[in-house]
């Protein structure tokens, strides 16, 4: 009896046209198209991914592939004259860099200690924030420039250690000032306070307490810093000069040779020679693998700082 | 009292160390104005509306206005600012849909588990040193391009005007594509954090009106992020525009004309800079430097402005000031 009444109603809905809301066929075409919406966009996020991805991969994957079937003891430990090998590149590269970490770490640390501990928020500060930012926009080869007229032509320095190192260590500058002022701000108020309660000086208070909490955070931006000085090129070619011969260790007036510029003089870009193009494609390999190391390591110091 | 003097002395040294970058920035803006002095009075208004570049080196010296020139060298910088704007407009083009969806997949619709790796590669991307993208475009990219992309879009899109034949390979679609692989990291690594940043009660308000992912994201997502979304195309712009030694390599040195399809070779200002200083000794006059000295300056004052308004939207932004730095 139930089921004859239900379908009775049935009919004469249907013979009404007298439609459930889901069943207008506005709303259905509706829905279908916020459906196909939905679903062309769920495919957008996961192109872009594979556009980018796919070229990441496709360069680690051929300066790893070439990079193993040139490498060889001679080629890393030969002198560039000949195009034997790439010694006094790896070594004129750590001495640049160890120059500059030399100038800038001292500099840009005790920056960011002035800011976190003697003056947040002062007008300095924020001018020091301001032109931070700025320097860290200059594009490298404005840097260099500015380091070939002042340090190699006007000071007579020459090509040089000295002048590459300095013009590196601008670059460097903004990156560590930030990130020593940003982990030494993270370091909790309690911890001032107790300190303060205690009767320490400001002195003792940043050496022995806030510097500590601060140094993972510190040493991840020093190494953020140095991995962007080892790949760093176009503020080098007119500071450093090239040498295919061991850096002298003078400061002034005597060419060192550096990976980045053997990967850019002597890639088919610039050089016929394959025994040229082999060096360059070994130090690109070299260089890859010591970015990335130090990428990762700076990482993982990144996630311990985030968890102060 | 001793105690009192020591924090003194401490203050005044570390506050010396922020100092530095003061005295950097005021040293790089004088040597460069003072250094392109010549060229400022030489060239004039011709420096910015001329599209030749040519030294003259065989020309007489001459003194002009009491600097010292060479007769018949003429110093323009269109062509070079043309192919910077091109290619960096293309980069944006590229980029900036490729970055945001990225920042879309890592953080809206990812799976958990790849969450990690992925941001990662990304974040691993920005970190590869410009001159091995240069290798590699110049390698991989350019050659690509010339054999298989550039025919096809020649072959298929030329009623189009900017893509008739002939096709060169390393040149303005090269240096765009090159750059928006530069600036992907940027945009998205900064709009990621922004995404993750969304409130709770949003997303529960629009499950509970039955949206679908995409409505969530067009309306709720996207708009809560639209500060530091433009703020990071805008440092991604900065970044592009002042990029030399990727673009260097796959740009294709063109000096004295103009592109006419976006196959042409071309050459941007920073490039150009990097790969000229060394026939730049050889003028006697010292005008070839002094004028790509004025093109620095030019660089500097587009990408100091351009690189305060992208920080001052991104951090008007809901970013952390790490991800600030790491870029």
């Amino acid at each position: 009896m139930k089921k004859y009444k239900e379908n009775t109603f049935n009919v004469i809905d249907q013979q009404q046209s007298i439609l459930q809301p889901w069943q207008d066929p506005r709303v259905l075409s509706r829905y279908r198209t916020r459906k196909l919406k939905n679903s062309l966009f769920k495919i957008f996020p996961i192109v872009s991914l594979l556009a980018i991805l796919y070229p990441l991969l496709d360069i680690l994957y051929m300066f790893a592939y070439k990079g193993v079937q040139v490498i060889s003891f001679t080629r890393l430990t030969g002198l560039t004259s000949g195009y034997v090998g790439l010694a006094n590149e790896i070594v004129g590269t750590f001495f640049l860099i160890a120059l500059s970490s030399a100038i800038v770490i001292p500099m840009g640390v005790s920056g960011g200690i002035y800011m976190a501990e003697f003056s947040r928020k002062s007008k300095y500060t924020e001018m020091v924030h301001f032109v931070i930012d700025i320097l860290a926009g200059v594009p490298s080869i404005v840097l260099g420039y500015a380091g070939y007229l002042l340090l190699v032509l006007y000071l007579g320095c020459g090509f040089s250690a000295l002048a590459g190192a300095i013009t590196l260590s601008v670059l460097m500058l903004p990156y560590i000032i930030r990130t020593t002022e940003l982990s030494l701000n993270r370091v909790p108020t309690s911890i001032r306070e107790a300190a303060t309660a205690l009767g320490c000086t400001k002195t003792t208070m940043i050496n022995r307490l806030t510097l500590r909490f601060a140094l993972p955070g510190i040493l991840t931006g020093i190494l953020l810093a140095i991995s962007i000085a080892f790949g760093e090129t176009a503020a080098l070619l007119f500071t450093t000069g090239a040498s295919d011969y061991m850096p002298t260790g003078a400061l002034c007036n005597s060419q060192v040779g550096y990976l980045t510029y053997a990967i850019f003089q002597f890639s088919p870009f610039q050089s016929p020679f394959a025994s040229a193009n082999n060096l360059a494609y070994l130090a690109a390999f070299l260089l890859i693998i010591i970015v990335l190391s130090i990428n990762i390591i700076a990482r993982i110091g990144l996630r311990r700082l985030s968890k102060i | 009292m001793q105690h009192r003097s020591a924090d003194k002395i401490y203050k005044y040294v570390t506050a010396m160390g922020g100092g530095n970058a003061l005295l950097f920035i005021f040293v790089i803006g004088a040597i460069l104005v003072i250094f392109s002095y010549p060229s400022l009075v030489v060239n004039g208004l011709h420096f910015f509306s001329s599209i030749t570049w040519n030294p003259h080196l065989s020309g007489e010296m001459i003194t002009m206005n009491g600097i010292k020139t060479i007769s018949g060298a003429s110093y323009g910088m269109v062509v070079f600012a043309v192919g910077t704007l091109i290619s960096s407009a293309l980069a944006l083009l590229f980029g900036v849909p490729i970055g945001l969806g990225v920042a879309i997949f890592l953080s809206q619709t990812a799976p958990k588990k790849v969450t990690a790796p992925i941001s990662f590669l990304v974040e691993m991307m920005a970190g590869i040193p410009s001159v091995i993208y240069g290798f590699w475009g110049f390698i991989v990219l350019g050659p690509f391009l010339l054999n298989v992309v550039e025919p096809g879009l020649a072959a298929h899109l030329s009623f189009i005007p900017f893509f008739n034949p002939p096709v060169y390979g390393y040149g303005l679609l090269a240096s765009g594509m090159i750059l928006a692989l530069m600036i992907v990291p940027i945009i998205a690594s900064i709009s990621r954090d922004a995404m993750l940043q969304t409130p709770k009660e949003l997303k529960e308000g629009a499950v509970a009106l039955g949206l679908t992912k995409w409505e969530f994201i067009r309306s709720m997502v996207l708009p809560f992020a639209k500060t530091s979304i433009i703020g990071s195309i805008i440092l991604g712009l900065g970044r592009s525009l002042g990029e030399t030694m990727a673009v260097a390599m796959v740009a294709g040195g063109a000096v004295n004309y103009l592109p006419h399809t976006f196959f042409y070779s071309t050459n941007t200002m920073a490039a150009f800079m990097a790969l000229s200083m060394d026939s730049a000794f050889t003028d006697p006059s010292g005008m070839f430097i002094s004028a790509l000295v004025e093109l620095a300056l030019v660089l500097m004052i587009i990408t100091t402005t351009v690189n305060v308004i992208a920080r001052a939207l991104v951090k008007r932004g809901f970013i952390s000031s790490e991800t600030v730095i790491k870029i």
